[in-house]
């Protein structure tokens, strides 16, 4: 029932002596890079005072921001040479965060999926299919290399074509697939027009939901309609992509791989650590990666961690489903979408005003955004087909940003509401 | 002869048009004719009124997005075949209509087409050419719409 044995069901205090020793490395290995060598000078800390677990609060936080001014190859700590494969945050473009592997690094990566998969039950019996994008999208490299690894029979069939996923599934008897929640429920809507039935026609018995949150509503709609058991997963590209955390067979919270990452819940406002169980910022550090070691790196997702141990056996501590954000980053369709590269794009357009309203809706199982523009008044000349033009480059210029389409309303001046102090710029209407 | 037309820019939602309407009437605005056009969520109000000048005014100052628009009003017998003359006319000079609409003057004798073109002044021209009667706003404010009052 275990992928590695000896190392999830490790003792506490022999897991705690790995990570200092991981830690270590990752602290030495780091000072190499521009951005760590530059801070750790400048902060004048010696990689060797890190002596214990708590040592690490002598480490500033990473942040998004820091990983984006070192672009692109600011936090290497090994020669370029040495590196194999390059990846990037999802979504953004103007915005996007890379993360480079060695071998060595996609090899524990490869295993921690493996690990995670293997956890909730997936085996080599197993027919997969991964449903998600592949590229320099995390999700869909990284769950192919682990389902390979596990050995079941892997289909790279990639995001999108709905009809031709439901075939594939029916022709290959899939019983296993990788797919971003809001995706699996507005799939369900296509089944309905083919007439298939997942729990008659297809073999399907487990679904891993990722790359975007989700509440425990829509796991049960996804497992009710399916027929099947779905599993959260949590990562984030800057900690390799998925692998960090997964759920086991008793699907209550997710096991963090704590042989390969370190974590600490901060407090937001404060930034001091809070005690286990008390929620609050998830910061992770790598304790393994050679390429591109992170420390302290701020998720900004909002979690705690469940002090109890888990009736798996696996000693590595769970975190719960994660709450929501700390900045203003929106997920849709598993793409990171932040305001300010919209604003940033409406800016670069004369015709319209800086105010700008974000809604996000759910309309039956598909996530939408809809942006309200506001026209300046010089610009309106009394012509229809004007306006239409003007909303079809907004949305064509957010979607060659954002890359997903909005639906661009124009209204009119001073409509939209005053941005005094922090400027409520979104609103997520979104709900189960 | 050029007339004016209001065009209002207008989200589409319950209230907009009503705005419109109650600032006219404060002003004692007469509305000759009036047309809405809607793309999804948003749309343009056009309007030909006795003072449009004044009615701009007005609309601006209560804060809406207005353009003040020439287009060609153009009387045609109220008839069979009527506007088709005109039309033939436009369609020969290949003139292209961007928008238009027409409202009866009197029944079964006059009528008024109004045309949005881009080619405005060569329009004007071949009308007159022609012996199309066009109407500036001054004329278009004079007209006496109520027929029955000639019985």
């Amino acid at each position: 029932m275990y992928w590695k044995p000896e190392l999830e069901t490790m003792e506490r205090d022999t897991l705690e002596a790995l990570q200092l020793e991981g830690l270590k490395k990752s602290v030495t290995s780091a000072a190499k890079s521009v951005f760590y060598g530059n801070q750790f000078t400048k902060i004048n800390l010696d990689p060797s005072s890190v002596l214990s677990l708590e040592d690490i609060r002598k480490i500033p936080f990473t942040t998004k921001d820091d990983l984006r001014e070192a672009w692109p190859y600011g936090f290497l700590a090994v020669s370029k040479d040495e590196l194999v494969r390059m990846h990037s945050s999802s979504g953004t473009t103007g915005r996007a965060t890379v993360i480079f592997h060695t071998a060595r690094d996609l090899e524990s990566w490869t295993d921690l999926l493996a690990r995670s998969m293997y956890m909730a039950g997936m085996r080599k019996t197993d027919v997969f299919q991964n449903m998600m994008t592949y590229g320099l999208f995390t999700g869909g490299l990284g769950f192919h290399y682990g389902a390979e690894k596990i050995g079941s029979l892997t289909i790279p069939v990639g995001a999108g074509n709905s009809r031709r996923q439901i075939q594939i599934m029916k022709d290959f008897e899939t019983t296993a697939i990788h797919i971003i929640p809001s995706y699996a429920l507005h799939l369900s809507e296509i089944f309905e027009e083919m007439g298939v039935d997942p729990r008659r026609d297809t073999k399907l018995r487990m679904a891993f939901l990722g790359a975007e949150p989700h509440t425990e509503k829509t796991r049960q709609k996804v497992e009710e309609f399916y027929g099947l058991r779905a599993f959260n997963s949590f990562g984030l590209s800057e900690m390799n992509g998925p692998g960090v955390a997964f759920e086991c067979q008793y699907q209550m919270g997710m096991h963090l791989w704590e042989d390969n990452f370190f974590m600490e819940i901060i407090d937001p406002d404060t930034l001091e650590t809070v005690a286990d169980g008390i929620e609050g910022e998830l910061v992770l550090t790598t304790l393994k990666r050679e390429g591109m070691p992170i420390l302290r790196y701020r998720t900004k997702d909002l979690t705690r961690i469940i002090p109890e141990p888990c009736q798996c056996g696996r000693t590595h501590r769970r975190i719960e489903r994660i709450k929501g954000r700390t900045d203003d980053m929106m997920i849709l369709k598993g793409v990171n979408i932040f305001p300010i590269q919209i604003e940033k794009k409406l800016m670069e357009i004369a015709e319209v005003g800086n105010n700008f309203l974000i809604i996000l809706e759910r309309d039956g199982y598909n996530d939408h955004m809809i942006v309200r523009v506001e026209v300046l008044k010089d610009f309106f000349s009394g012509d229809l087909k004007q306006l239409e033009a003007l909303r079809k480059r907004i949305t064509a210029e957010l979607q060659s940003d954002i890359l997903i389409t909005p639906r661009v309303e124009l209204v009119e001046p001073n409509s939209l509401p005053k941005t005094e102090g922090k400027a409520v710029r979104v609103i997520d209407n979104r709900k189960d | 002869m050029v007339a004016y037309q209001l065009s209002i820019f207008a989200e589409n939602k319950p209230g907009r048009l009503a705005k419109v309407t109650s600032l006219m009437a404060a002003g004692k605005i007469n509305i000759r004719a009036i047309t809405i056009s809607s793309s999804d969520a948003f749309g343009v109000i056009n309007m030909l009124v006795d003072e449009p000048d004044r009615a701009h005014k007005i609309l601006t100052e209560a804060g809406l997005t207005v353009s003040l628009k020439p287009v060609v009003a153009v009387v045609i017998p109220d008839k069979p075949g009527g506007l088709d003359n005109l039309i033939q006319l436009l369609s020969r000079e290949e003139i292209n209509i961007e928008n238009a609409y027409g409202f009866v003057l009197e029944s079964w004798e006059k009528a008024v087409f109004v045309v949005e073109i881009d080619q405005i002044d060569k329009t004007v021209a071949v009308l007159e050419a022609e012996k199309f009667e066009t109407l500036d706003t001054e004329a278009l404010s004079a007209i006496e719409p109520f027929h029955y009052m000639k019985y």
